[in-house]
């Protein structure tokens, strides 16, 4: 039994190279809760939480992208910068469960546990992410749709720390909304982000909590585009808003379980939709 | 270096107080004051607490100790084919494993009837039901040892429909029967039909008290076995005593219990859970076990809030006034009896509200099932009858076209009105002006256009805009007996001992949180002019004090106290006026001194008593009770509290989520002991109310729990928390020791049909259930 | 630096603690509670849906549950043992005490160290951010009113003092 507390991100890549069937832990909000309920048993662990390479954040350059370390704090990710270059992922750390919890949460922990309730997820998704890995080796960058491949799995080598990921920095409107039971501390029962790229006229849309995994609505997003001038700000009519939610609420794949119905998690969804194109075209 | 919080003595957390120059910030004044009755004392036990030097009984630990953990049923019915216990004896550091055949005495326990196992041995009743426990060094050698313990099962179809327990033709899954309890109540004129007629079937789910401080104790045993001293979270040490010495087969005596730290109890400490366990493993290996479980274990550990289902038609005149109530009930009891007998003449007997009804027929059954069983809860039946009636009020309100609040003082009954049982309602019974001062409370300011997204439903989620959101008003009003019933002389005993100006308290009554530990030296210091008072441990080492349950122990234990310091003080009165020569008659307290009331002869207590031991113990006693009869009708109950509640909630209606905004309440307690106190009760029963209404339901699946976590299972966090105005009306009640009814219960029940009213006003919505669920009001 | 946990050392209220023979599973939760002797931080839920069993770790309100205590090592953990200096009441510890804040108590401890991040890195909370800074802190007794007050007041007396 060991536990490796490297301070370096080459360390880190050292350690998980030389025993791959170690577990990472990140912020330990995943991990030791299937610990503590006995559903796992670790023999060796390679935390990350003194890896400072991976809690930072930086903007490209030519200030097209922003890429934030997988190790980052959510309760970091309401920083103002943050907040105003890339608002639906501040928006989505801000609902992350409790204070405690967004100062050990990380999007890292969020995209090795893949949960399709991680409340980052949809942002990353509809911002079509880059999620960078690592391993002793080299360098793996692939589009976070790729990287979710479904229910709690993803595709991170046993040898690959997940380093970062990067996001661009789309001129529009951008939200993220979440229905839960309670009104804090609350898991998802069904959230939507939606993300209005006014340079390229597109939306795009992404759900959380109503499938096996993050669900783009790709269909939807073109139907859109071929109703409305993405470019500026539109009247929505109500018709439209219709169509568009239930259009939203057909992508949707949610299940029956002890947290929400089905049937419930597509109506959420497609009001939380509708709601959010509506906020994008409110001027 | 190892945890110094206990030791192997088991006298934890004794208590000193005084309050000698108590500074306390009033507003901005700051006044000296001595914390007698009325005051608002601070609990001698907060300083510990803030600072983590509180000895919970999950804090304890012990030299050489081990760790005992128990293994449960996955099943919710089968039958126990075999039990191999030897690869789990095979992992190094498990020192113990006891199964049914290791109980030396009762194989059962139980409440009222002992039909619940120590360990299941030929069938598992329900999902989690103990069937073996283990006693190792280390939680996780527990954890594997319990892995490694290989039962076979015959699976057998599970019964978890209430409503087919009833059935005669079901297959019984206990030898006792599935019929926990029936019981009618027929009064009246049976034949009544009304001018208006409203009638609706209500269910509420399953509610658990969820208790922060998980069941936890530690057992040390007698060199030799002869006894053992247990220190546990309990809400009833006499009755554990009792049950864990038949189950021990040990003298009573020999069983000696010691009230650990209780973080929180509602009612699910009073049915033994951990309790024979851990004395047996500490019998079995003659070293200290500590017990702990988990907040999953302990969701499958104790009793829960009985759902219910009741049907239940109103008739009444044109105006609104009601004249006879039909309505069967049926609560689901789990598996095992526990208090369902209880709880179902709590509920039918409460089931016309704090209303005047002359004419009822009300059928109730309790019945057994394989689910987990349920029990004591705050409220205790009186709860799911008053979600039945005050959503009935409101039906009624509207067929009459009456407003909630006319249509509940149209009715409102008062002292002397006679119950559909029989029973004269002798205690004061303000519930009109429970209902007017409650109307009087300021409605909140409306929701602002601009308003922080955290005051909104769904808060940092960004769900609703305002303009999503629509308020809504709803009333509940609600009577609760006080005290156990039907016959049941749950007394309270107390001892009183003064010397040199100090008193010594000692009494069995346990503080779950209450604040009993408070309001003792209050009432010592009223009644004896002293400051100091020290708590001794509490223990069996003097007579019980009953359950610190039905809003009881204000009454009883502190009927107790009061009359043990009143023996004490006739005691020191007698000495003061042989010494100096004054008929003792003449003497009273006041302040600190004694003095006398026709002379200027004084002393001060501290004076008097110095030098001398006073010793005086009290056994109170509640009027007595009677049984019900065949047709429910008998004076079953001691007395009676009241209380209203208005609720003020903000639905967003698309997408059925829900904020509550304001709470108003009035509620009757006879008197005010202790305002800081008194508050605390009334909020955090709102609290309880508020999560029974819109989050709160341990969800079943073919007796499994699905939800035995706090991620899934919700409880109000202080986003979910509105703001409370109360008011407590004082109207002193003669028959209460100190005038002071019990105020731990009434304030959970009526906000539940408060808050779901409030939701029916803003969405339109019939909403015959609670919790009330985000697809009940939008799909 | 790769430490198995034969032993290991954790930096506790200042002081440095040697944990031996541990199983790697453990969480910060049950080494402060059981090897350490501060059973201050309180376990309810396992999972961090309580708050109880909150400490500050590296200057962040955290639970302890859901850290890996052997993973733990050369950061500065502080309890609420380690709150008052001088054996005297923190201002915080001494307002919950005063407005009634505490019941059975059980909360308490992890409700006491999330305020006092909360007023050291914001004096002067609005309401609602009192009440977002504790959302993660589960009080089943109170109903969370008192636990208000207590905020403010400390709050206020915080104000006061540095005056």
């Amino acid at each position: 039994m060991t536990v490796a507390v490297p301070t370096s991100l080459s360390d880190a890549l050292a350690a998980i190279a030389q025993n791959p069937a170690a577990q990472i832990i990140q912020g330990g909000t995943d991990l030791m809760v299937e610990i503590n309920f006995n559903r796992r048993k670790p023999t060796d662990v390679i935390a990350l939480r003194r890896v400072l390479e991976l809690r930072e954040w930086s903007i490209a350059k030519d200030g097209s992208t922003i890429t934030i370390g997988a190790g980052l704090p959510y309760a970091q990710m309401e920083d103002d910068e943050i907040a105003r270059l890339v608002p639906a992922l501040a928006q989505a750390a801000r609902t992350v469960g409790s204070p405690q919890i967004r100062a050990a949460g990380s999007i890292g922990g969020n995209l090795g546990t893949c949960s399709p309730a991680g409340d980052a997820l949809p942002v990353l998704s509809a911002l079509d992410a880059i999620v960078h890995l690592r391993s002793s080796t080299g360098a793996r960058n692939i589009s976070v749709h790729e990287f979710m491949v479904g229910v709690k799995r993803n595709a991170r080598a046993p040898d690959e720390i997940i380093v970062s990921v990067t996001l661009p920095i789309v001129t529009g409107w951008q939200g993220y909304a979440k229905v839960g039971v309670r009104n804090a501390m609350v898991i998802s029962i069904a959230s939507c982000c939606l993300a209005v790229d006014r340079t390229n006229s597109a939306i795009r849309i992404a759900l959380g909590a109503v499938g096996p995994t993050i669900i783009r609505c790709r269909a939807t997003e073109a139907w859109l585009t071929s109703q409305l001038d993405l470019s500026s700000v539109n009247t929505v009519s109500t018709n439209l808003l219709k169509e568009f939610g239930d259009r939203v609420a057909q992508e949707a794949k949610p299940i029956d379980d002890h947290r929400s119905t089905a049937v419930y998690r597509r109506h959420a969804v497609s009001t939380l939709a509708k709601r959010l194109l509506t906020r994008a075209n409110t001027p | 270096m190892k945890n110094t919080v206990s030791t192997n003595t088991v006298s934890i957390n004794t208590v000193s107080t005084s309050t000698v120059s108590t500074d306390t910030i009033t507003g901005t004044r700051r006044e000296v004051r001595r914390d007698i009755l009325g005051a608002p004392a601070l609990r001698p036990d907060g300083a510990d607490k803030v600072q983590g030097k509180f000895a919970f009984s999950s804090d304890i630990w012990a030299e050489h100790m081990l760790w005992g953990a128990t293994l449960r049923s996955p099943h919710p019915y089968a039958r126990i084919v075999s039990i191999d216990l030897s690869a789990a004896f095979d992992i190094d550091g498990v020192e113990a494993i006891i199964t049914a055949v290791d109980v030396p005495g009762k194989k059962t326990y139980g409440l009222i009837s002992s039909d619940q196992p120590v360990f299941a041995s030929d069938f598992v009743r329900y999902v989690g039901e103990p069937v073996a426990c283990v006693a190792a060094d280390h939680p996780e050698t527990c954890r594997r040892a319990l892995a490694a313990i290989n039962v076979i099962y015959e699976v057998l179809t599970p019964l978890t429909d209430p409503e087919r327990a009833l059935l005669p033709e079901t297959p019984k899954i206990h030898p006792d029967g599935n019929m926990l309890r029936y019981q009618k109540i027929i009064c009246g004129d049976q034949t009544i039909q009304g001018e208006i007629i409203v009638e609706n079937t209500y269910e509420l789910g399953m509610q658990d008290q969820a208790f922060l401080g998980l069941e936890a104790a530690m057992a040390f045993p007698d060199s030799g076995g002869a006894g053992v001293d247990l220190v546990i979270a309990t809400q009833w040490i006499h009755e554990d005593q009792k049950q864990i010495a038949a189950c021990l087969d040990l003298p009573v005596d020999k069983v000696r219990v010691t009230l650990g730290g209780v973080g929180g109890a509602f009612g699910a400490r009073e049915d033994i859970s951990l309790q024979v366990h851990c004395c047996l493993l500490a019998l079995k290996t003659s070293r200290p076990i500590k017990m702990q479980y988990s907040r999953e274990e302990s969701f499958y550990g104790h009793v829960h809030r009985h759902p219910a289902k009741i049907w239940i038609r109103h008739h009444a005149t044109n105006e609104g006034i009601i004249q006879r109530i039909e309505s069967k009930m049926v609560f689901d009891g789990g598996a095992y009896a526990s208090t369902s007998a209880a709880v179902l003449i709590n509920g039918i007997t409460h089931i016309q509200g704090p209303y005047k009804c002359e004419s009822a027929t009300v059928h109730g059954f309790a019945v057994r099932t394989n689910n987990p069983p349920c029990g004591a809860m705050r409220g205790f039946g009186v709860v799911q009858a008053c979600f039945a009636h005050e959503s009935q009020m409101d039906k009624l309100a509207v067929a009459c076209g009456l407003s909630p609040v006319e249509i509940r003082l149209r009715n409102a009954m008062r002292t002397g009105d006679k119950l559909i049982t029989g029973q004269v309602i002798e205690s004061v019974a303000p519930v009109e002006r429970c209902i007017r001062e409650t109307d009087a409370i300021p409605m909140p300011v409306p929701l602002a256009r601009d308003a922080n997204p955290l005051e909104l439903v769904g808060g940092s989620g960004l769900t609703s805009l305002p303009q999503n959101i629509v308020r809504g008003v709803g009333w509940g009003v609600s009577i609760k007996n006080l005290m156990y019933s039907e016959k049941f002389d749950d007394y309270a005993t107390a001892r009183c001992q003064l010397h040199d100006g100090i008193v010594n308290l000692k009494f069995a009554t346990a503080e779950v949180g209450q604040g009993f530990v408070v309001l003792a030296p209050q009432i010592a210091r009223s009644v004896l002019g002293v400051d100091e008072v020290i708590l001794d441990p509490v223990d069996t080492r003097i007579g019980s004090a009953g359950s610190t349950s039905a809003s009881r122990q204000t009454w009883m234990s502190g009927g107790a106290v009061d009359g043990a310091c009143r023996l004490v003080r006739e005691q020191l009165f007698e000495h003061v006026g042989k010494i100096h020569n004054i008929d003792p008659l003449r003497l009273v307290i006041e302040d600190t001194d004694i003095v006398d009331m026709i002379g200027d002869f004084r002393i001060s207590v501290i004076d008097a008593s110095t030098g001398a031991h006073f010793d005086q113990t009290f056994e109170h006693h509640h009027r007595p009770t009677e049984e019900l009869d065949e047709n429910g009708q008998g004076n079953c109950h001691v007395a009676f509290a009241f209380v209203a509640h208005r609720a003020v909630v903000d639905v967003d209606v698309e997408l059925g989520l829900v904020k509550v905004i304001q709470i108003a309440t009035a509620q009757d307690v006879g008197r005010v002991l202790n305002p800081i106190a008194a508050i605390g009760q009334v909020e955090g029963g709102i609290a309880q109310g508020l999560g029974l209404a819109v989050m709160e339901e341990i969800v079943l699946d073919n007796g499994k729990i699905r939800n035995p976590s706090f991620t899934d299972y919700l409880l109000p966090t202080t986003l979910d928390m509105p703001d409370v105005i109360a008011v407590l009306i004082e109207e002193p009640e003669p028959q209460a020791p100190l005038g002071a009814k019990g105020i731990g219960e009434p304030p959970c029940i009526s906000v539940t049909p408060a808050i779901a009213a409030a939701i029916r006003n803003a969405t339109g919505r019939d909403l015959p259930r609670v919790p009330i669920r985000p697809q009940d009001i939008c799909l | 630096m790769t430490p198995n946990t034969e032993v290991y050392q954790l930096n506790v209220n200042g002081k440095k603690c040697e944990v031996r023979d541990a199983w790697i599973g453990e969480s910060l939760l049950y080494v402060l509670r059981e090897r350490l002797g501060l059973p201050g931080a309180k376990g309810a839920c396992e999972q961090g849906e309580c708050g109880s069993c909150t400490v500050i770790m590296d200057d962040q309100a955290v639970c302890s549950c859901l850290v890996m205590a052997a993973t733990a090592i050369d950061t500065e953990i502080s309890t609420v043992e380690g709150l008052s200096v001088d054996g005297k009441l923190t201002d915080v510890q001494d307002a919950f005490v005063n407005e009634g804040a505490v019941q059975c108590g059980f909360c308490t401890p992890g409700l006491v160290v999330a305020v006092h991040n909360l007023l050291d890195t914001s004096p002067t909370p609005t309401d609602i951010e009192i009440k977002e800074a504790i959302s993660g802190n589960i009080c089943r007794c109170t109903g969370y009113g008192r636990i208000f007050e207590a905020v403010r007041s400390a709050a206020a007396t915080r104000q006061e003092t540095n005056k």
